[in-house]
């Protein structure tokens, strides 16, 4: 374990109660990551790799053991101090896009910053500079409905990034996109990467896995492989 | 969140559900709308019916022989006698009493009134000038009592014996007494019980003559102010009193008591029937609830979604609170509208009933709109506010 560590995860354990049964999705994980690296999770499902995400995310609290992002103990922190984290410092796409259907492009890209509570005017220059950057332009007032796969999963990747986060958080990105599509999305997060970005990606998909610096593979709630 | 944004990012959900929102609305606007035209309704029937009263008179004290203990119409008539008359002097004193503005005694009977070949039984008001402006009656023609031997005709009566409309002038009989026509009437229809357009009126010492009495039906009394009512009253029960040696054997009442008692009745009246109007106020917030929650399970994934770009449980809780808001008030603004173009509707088909929402029903039922939305909307504001994040993403 290294100080300069970003995310510290130290013995996490996470449980879940399915009727009778006790599912340990994480059992007492231990895991540093540290600023700017460039992560695969992979391992079968059910494997607590998406729990693992969405703990470090802040959506999951553990059951036990304790999360220190940027040297503060997370689990600790209140209900409004976990969002404002979440707005702030994590940025997170998602296999389904999860975009807000009646909103338009540029409504989805801008919603983080009304969230921040940024004036209008401010908000409209940032969301009009995302639209330019992942070229969606021409998009910006397009519902959800009449965007395709890639278009949708770039503007939730405007969305995500519109704040400038510190880590971004991807659970299976590609799942839902074609070959070439998937292939142009890893090319928007990895660039990310490169300007600094820890980019945490969750995936089934070897291919992609194998591209990350460093690769933890689960199986059964527990940490089995973790390489560089 | 700013409040701007958290009243537009609401405004705009609620347009995207257009059927939802017109829906309630229209149940909020159909209780607000409610209670004003009720409560219109309501106040309309107090307004005539005070109205009424004060189309007796303003400020006005009556003086009836007898005491009023004695139940069954008062005493004299079924005595033949009271103890004391009140008599034209009684009138007279009455008169000169300070606040005392315009005294009018009265008497009434019965008698056959004849003029060129027709003959009927009218009611006969013995009185004198101070009457029309007491009683608020009104002229169509001519003018008042003002000497012996002069009538004036009720409305109809005039209708009836001179159909030409040229009855000023013109001799009638009364009895056994010839009376000329000095004016008529305008048609003022029942007022309390008392048709004016059937009367005739004469001057009090005709009547006292055609009906060979010295005794006063009534003194009409109108003070001259409203805060001169009760000194007045007192002022006369206090001079009858002496004039009648020592015998308190009138009866005074003032039109204020018996209007007061009537405006209170009918006080409660609105008020009731503006609190069964809310019931259906309460009805809309239970739909609103009943939304609410449907809504916050059909989006749930957008919550989930909300949660996970960093809203804080209470700006979810905030954004179901507004649409509760948007929805309360336009339901409240609509159904002010409707009650109001309910109110005009009434009025216009039946014009005698004053029916104007009283300022209070409309605040009243704009703010149970407003309460009753935002408190329905508490529940699944805050069901929307406690989702769990990971569940709400994956739709569950």
């Amino acid at each position: 374990m290294t100080a300069a560590a970003m995310i510290r995860l130290d013995a996490i354990t996470r449980v879940f109660h399915m009727g009778d049964q006790e599912v340990r999705a994480l059992d007492r994980i231990s895991l540093d990551i540290a600023a700017g690296e460039y992560v695969s999770i992979m391992g079968p499902s059910g494997s607590g790799k998406s729990t693992l995400l969405n703990l470090i995310g802040l959506l999951d609290h553990p059951d036990g053991g304790h999360y220190t992002l940027n040297g503060i103990d997370v689990t600790t922190l209140s209900e409004p101090e976990q969002a404002r984290v979440r707005r702030t410092r994590i940025g997170f796409v998602f296999q389904s896009f999860h975009l807000v259907p009646r909103l338009t492009a540029a409504g989805n890209i801008e919603l983080p910053l009304m969230l921040e509570g940024m004036a209008a005017a401010e908000r409209r220059e940032r969301v009009e500079a995302a639209l330019k950057a992942f070229d969606l332009t021409d998009r910006a007032h397009h519902r959800p409905a009449e965007l395709s796969g890639g278009q949708r999963q770039r503007v939730a990747i405007a969305r995500a990034t519109i704040l400038h986060p510190a880590v971004m958080l991807a659970d299976e990105p590609t799942g839902n996109l074609d070959h070439r599509t998937g292939g142009e999305v890893v090319a928007l997060l990895e660039d990310l990467h490169q300007r600094g970005t820890t980019l945490i990606v969750v995936t089934h998909d070897r291919e992609l896995g194998a591209r990350a610096r460093r690769h933890i593979g689960m199986r059964d709630g527990a940490i089995v492989a973790d390489e560089t | 969140m700013k409040l701007a944004d958290t009243l537009s990012l609401s405004l705009h959900s609620l347009v995207s559900a257009r059927t939802r929102s017109l829906l309630i609305v229209l149940a909020m606007a159909l209780g607000v709308g409610a209670v004003v035209v009720l409560t219109a309704l309501g106040d309309g029937a107090r307004r005539y019916v005070v109205g009424q009263f004060a189309s007796l008179g303003t400020n006005l004290v009556i003086v009836l022989p007898g005491r009023a203990e004695t139940t069954g119409g008062f005493p004299g008539a079924a005595l033949g006698q009271t103890p004391r008359d009140l008599t034209l002097d009684d009138a007279q004193a009455v008169g000169q009493l300070p606040d005392v503005r315009r005294y009018a005694p009265l008497n009434v009977g019965a008698a056959e009134l004849s003029s060129g070949g027709r003959l009927r039984e009218v009611t006969v008001l013995g009185s004198n000038a101070e009457l029309l402006p007491i009683r608020h009656m009104e002229l169509a023609q001519g003018r008042f009592i003002g000497g012996a031997a002069q009538i004036v005709l009720g409305n109809a009566i005039a209708q009836d014996f001179f159909p030409d409309g040229r009855a000023i002038g013109q001799r009638v009989r009364l009895g056994d007494r010839r009376f000329r026509v000095a004016g008529v009437l305008t048609t003022q229809g029942e007022s309390m019980g008392f048709n004016t357009d059937e009367i005739v009126i004469i001057p009090v010492d005709d009547a006292q003559a055609l009906f060979n009495t010295e005794t006063l039906f009534r003194i009409l009394v109108e003070a001259r102010s409203r805060s001169a009512i009760e000194p007045v009253k007192a002022a006369i029960t206090h001079l009858l009193k002496q004039r009648h040696d020592g015998e308190e054997d009138v009866t005074v009442i003032t039109q204020d008591a018996v209007l007061e008692t009537f405006d209170r009745i009918l006080r409660a009246l609105t008020l009731g029937v503006a609190g069964i109007a809310a019931i259906s106020l309460a009805v809309a917030g239970i739909l609103v609830m009943n939304v609410m929650l449907v809504a916050v399970t059909q989006r749930t994934a957008e919550i989930g979604l909300l949660k996970a770009i960093g809203a804080p449980a209470a700006t979810i809780r905030q954004l179901f609170l507004a649409e509760a808001l948007w929805l309360s008030l336009a339901g409240a603004a609509l159904g002010f509208m409707l009650g109001h173009a309910g109110s005009w509707l009434i009025r216009l088909a039946y014009p005698v009933l004053p029916a104007w929402p009283p300022a209070w029903a409309g605040i009243a039922g704009v703010a149970t709109a407003l309460l009753t939305g935002i408190v329905a909307s508490l529940l699944p504001a805050a069901r929307a506010a406690r989702l769990d994040p990971v569940r709400a993403l994956s739709g569950k």
